[in-house]
C-alpha cells in the first residue's frame, strides 16, 4: 500500500548543512535507500548518496537512521512506526564530501598499516592445508563487508577525533585476530596492536557487535580474544605469559608502513624478491628488525640443536619456567603456616 | 615509530564533519536500559555493603546472622571467624577483626566481576557514560580507554578468574555442607537455594571469556588438540549467555544471603525435611 513518508534528510557539505524535510512517497516492502532514490528521483536531483548492490553486500550506503548506524539498503521502512519521521544522516566520525557521502580514507589508511598474512613455507606438493575446524573460526571475520559501520559507531573515534592516529578501530581489530588465530601464519602481531593500533582504548561497549550488519561477533569473538593474547605476552607474566605467551615460530612485528610492496608470499617469487624489513620493538623494549617473509623451514642440525640447548639453559630461560612451580610452593607454604598459627592460637 | 609515520601524520589533520549538533538523534528509549543496569547495580552495592557491616550475634546463640544451621551466607563464606561454628569454619584467623569479614571475602569476587568484560561494558556505560549507549555521543573531552592507570588493571582479569574459581569451589563445599544437619541428610529450602546459587556461579565463573581462552581460545590449532576444543565449546556456549548469567548470580547471591538472614533472626521458617 502506497504511503507518503516524512523524511530529514542531512543536506550540506564540509563548509556547513543542515536537517532538509522532505515527503516521500513510498510503496510496502520498500527500504530506505528506495525512499532515498525516489527522493533523489523526484525532488532533490543533487542529492549525495553512495550505493552500489542494494543487497547488503557491497557496504557501500552506510548511513545513519534515526541516529543508529545501518545500511540504508538493509533498512525495512515497515520497522518504523507509519507515523514516524525517518531522518537520515552521513556516518558522523568520518569528514563529509557532500549530503550522505563521506571520506572513508581512515579505513583504508589502517587497513595498510596491517602486516599481511605470510604464511610458513607449503608442503611439499606446494599446498597449505588445513583442516576445516581451524578454518571456520577466521571464516566469520571474512564476513566482514566494510561498511565501515562499526568504525562509525566506536566512540573511541567517534567522540574523539584526536585518538584516530592512535586507533585502528573494531573493523581492524577483527583483521588482527583473524590472523593471529591463523594456524598457517608467521607473524606475531599483539604487541603492535596494542600499543600501535591502540586495542587497549577498546572498552568493550560492544556496539560494533550491535551495529554489524554481517552479524560478527566482533567483541566476543575478535575484540576480548585479541586482548586476551595482549595479555598473555604484556600482562601475565606468572601464569599463561611466562611459559605459554612466547612463541618460537612466529616474528614479533610492526605497523607494515603502507607503502612496501606486499609480503603476500606468491608462487615463483624469490625471497630476495619479497620486501625488507619492519622495524619492530622486541618485548623487553629494545628496537630489533624483522623481515615480513614467511618464517624458513625448521632444519635444524644436530650441532645447531644442541648448541641452543645450551644457549637457552644460559640464558635462564628454564629458571624462568620454573617461577610458577615456585611461587605455588611458596603459597602452599605460606597457606599451611597460616593454618598452623591459627590452630595454635585455639 | 608508527605514530611518526606520514600516513599517522596525515589521519591527525582534521577534516571536517558534518555539522550535526545533536548528541543524538536516535528516537528510541535508548536511556531506559544503562538505567536499568544503574538501579540494579547500585541496589546490589547499597545491600552488600549493608550486608557486610551488619553481622550481628542472634539472641540466644553463638552465631552471628551471617549462619542459620546449616546454612552459612555465600557473603561470608569461607567462614574464618568466630561468627559460625566449628564444622563450617575453616579456620580462625586473630587478625583485624575490626573489619567485617566480608570485606576480606568479598573482594575476590567483587574484583572478578569487577574487570569482567561484560560488567566492564554495563558500567562504562551505564554509569561513565563512555558511551552511554551506542550512537549517543559521550560527555567526556578526552578518552584513553584502558591504556592508563587505573584502568589498565582491567587486564588482570584472569587472575580474579583464577581466584574466582576457588571461590565458587568453596560456595559449592558449602551448598554441599548444607545438606548435612547434625549427621543428618537435611533438606530444606535453603539448601535449593545454595544449591542453584552455586550453579549460577559455576555457569558464570565458567562462561567467562578468560575461561574461553584459556582453554582453547589461545591456541591456533584447535584440530591438534580436540578435548580443548571441546571444552571451547562447552565454554563458548556458556558464553553466549555470559550476561544473563551473571546477573542471575549476582542477583541470587543477595536473595542467598537475605534468605539465610532472615532464617537466622527467626523472621521466617525454613521448610525443610530431614532423612
Amino acid at each position: 500500500m502506497a504511503r507518503d513518508l516524512s523524511m530529514r534528510v542531512w543536506r550540506g557539505d564540509a563548509s556547513g548543512g543542515d536537517l532538509a524535510n522532505y515527503t516521500v512517497p513510498v510503496e510496502e516492502g520498500e527500504v530506505v535507500l528506495d525512499a532515498i532514490h525516489r527522493l533523489q528521483a523526484d525532488q532533490a536531483p543533487d542529492l549525495a548518496v553512495r550505493w552500489n548492490c542494494k543487497a547488503g553486500k557491497c557496504g557501500s550506503c552506510s548511513a545513519e537512521i534515526n541516529g543508529m548506524p545501518r545500511l540504508m539498503c538493509m533498512t525495512r521502512l515497515s520497522s518504523y512506526e507509519p507515523t514516524e519521521t525517518i531522518t537520515v544522516t552521513p556516518m558522523r566520525s568520518f569528514p563529509i564530501i557532500r549530503d550522505l557521502v563521506t571520506v572513508v580514507k581512515f579505513n583504508y589508511e589502517k587497513a595498510r598499516e596491517v602486516p599481511a598474512f605470510a604464511p610458513a613455507h607449503p608442503n611439499t606438493d606446494g599446498s597449505f592445508r588445513m583442516q576445516q575446524v581451524d578454518v571456520e573460526r577466521g571464516q566469520e571475520f571474512r564476513k566482514c563487508i566494510e561498511c565501515f559501520l562499526c568504525q562509525n559507531t566506536c566512540h573511541v573515534i567517534r567522540d574523539h577525533e584526536e585518538n584516530k592516529p592512535a586507533f585502528a578501530g573494531p573493523r581492524f581489530f577483527i583483521r588482527y585476530a583473524e590472523l593471529d588465530m591463523h594456524p598457517l601464519d608467521t607473524l606475531d602481531r599483539r604487541q603492535m596492536t596494542q600499543e600501535h593500533e591502540g586495542l587497549g582504548y577498546c572498552n568493550i561497549t560492544k556496539c560494533c557487535s550491535e551495529v554489524c550488519p554481517e552479524g560478527i561477533h566482533i567483541t566476543d569473538n575478535g575484540i576480548i580474544p585479541m586482548k586476551e593474547r595482549v595479555v598473555d605476552t604484556k600482562y601475565d607474566p606468572v601464569f599463561l605469559g611466562l611459559r605459554i605467551g612466547r612463541r618460537k615460530d612466529r616474528r614479533v612485528v610492526g605497523p607494515a608502513g603502507g607503502h612496501d610492496p606486499s609480503p603476500i608470499k606468491r608462487p615463483g617469487q624469490g625471497q630476495a624478491a619479497r620486501p625488507a624489513a619492519v622495524a619492530v620493538a622486541s618485548s623487553a623494549g629494545r628496537t630489533t628488525a624483522a623481515t615480513l617473509a614467511p618464517a624458513p623451514p625448521k632444519a635444524p642440525s644436530p650441532v645447531s640443536t644442541a648448541a641452543s640447548k645450551v644457549s637457552s639453559a644460559a640464558s635462564g630461560e628454564s629458571m624462568k619456567s620454573a617461577l610458577p612451580a615456585l611461587g605455588a610452593a611458596a603459597g602452599a607454604a605460606f597457606l599451611a603456616w597460616a593454618l598452623r598459627k591459627s590452630r595454635h592460637h585455639k | 615509530m608508527s605514530l611518526e609515520t606520514p600516513d599517522r601524520q596525515r589521519l591527525a589533520s582534521v577534516q571536517p564533519r558534518a555539522d550535526i549538533k545533536a548528541r543524538t538523534l536516535r528516537q528510541d528509549r535508548w536511556w531506559l536500559q544503562p538505567l536499568i543496569i544503574a538501579v540494579g547495580f547500585s541496589a546490589f552495592v547499597v545491600y552488600s555493603t549493608w550486608a557486610a557491616f551488619n553481622h550481628p550475634v542472634v539472641a540466644g546463640t553463638h552465631h552471628r546472622i551471617f549462619f542459620a544451621d546449616p546454612y552459612l551466607s555465600p557473603f561470608y563464606s569461607p567462614c574464618f571467624t568466630d561468627g559460625c561454628p566449628p564444622s563450617v569454619r575453616w579456620a580462625d584467623f586473630h587478625i583485624w577483626k575490626w573489619l567485617s569479614p566480608a570485606i576480606y571475602i568479598l573482594v575476590f569476587p567483587l574484583s572478578f566481576r569487577a574487570t569482567c568484560y561484560y560488567y566492564r561494558k554495563a558500567y562504562y556505560r551505564s554509569f561513565w557514560l563512555s558511551p552511554p549507549a551506542c550512537a549517543v555521543a559521550e560527555p567526556h573531552k578526552n578518552y584513553t580507554g584502558e591504556t592508563r592507570f587505573p584502568l589498565v588493571f582491567q587486564n588482570v582479569h584472569r587472575y580474579a578468574w583464577y581466584f574466582a574459581v576457588i571461590f565458587a569451589g568453596i560456595l559449592t563445599w558449602d551448598a554441599a555442607l548444607a545438606f548435612d544437619k547434625d549427621g543428618h541428610f537435611y533438606v530444606g529450602v535453603g539448601t535449593a537455594i545454595l544449591t542453584i546459587n552455586a550453579l549460577l556461579i559455576w555457569a558464570y565463573t565458567l562462561g567467562c571469556h578468560s575461561c574461553r581462552h584459556i582453554t582453547a581460545g589461545r591456541i591456533n590449532h584447535f584440530s591438534k588438540h580436540p578435548v580443548r576444543y571441546r571444552l571451547w565449546g562447552l565454554v563458548s556456549r556458556l558464553n553466549n549467555r555470559h550476561m544473563q548469567w551473571a546477573w542471575a548470580s549476582l542477583l541470587w547471591v543477595a536473595l542467598a544471603d537475605g534468605y539465610i538472614r532472615l532464617v537466622a533472626n527467626g523472621t521466617i521458617h525454613d521448610y525443610h525435611h530431614i532423612f
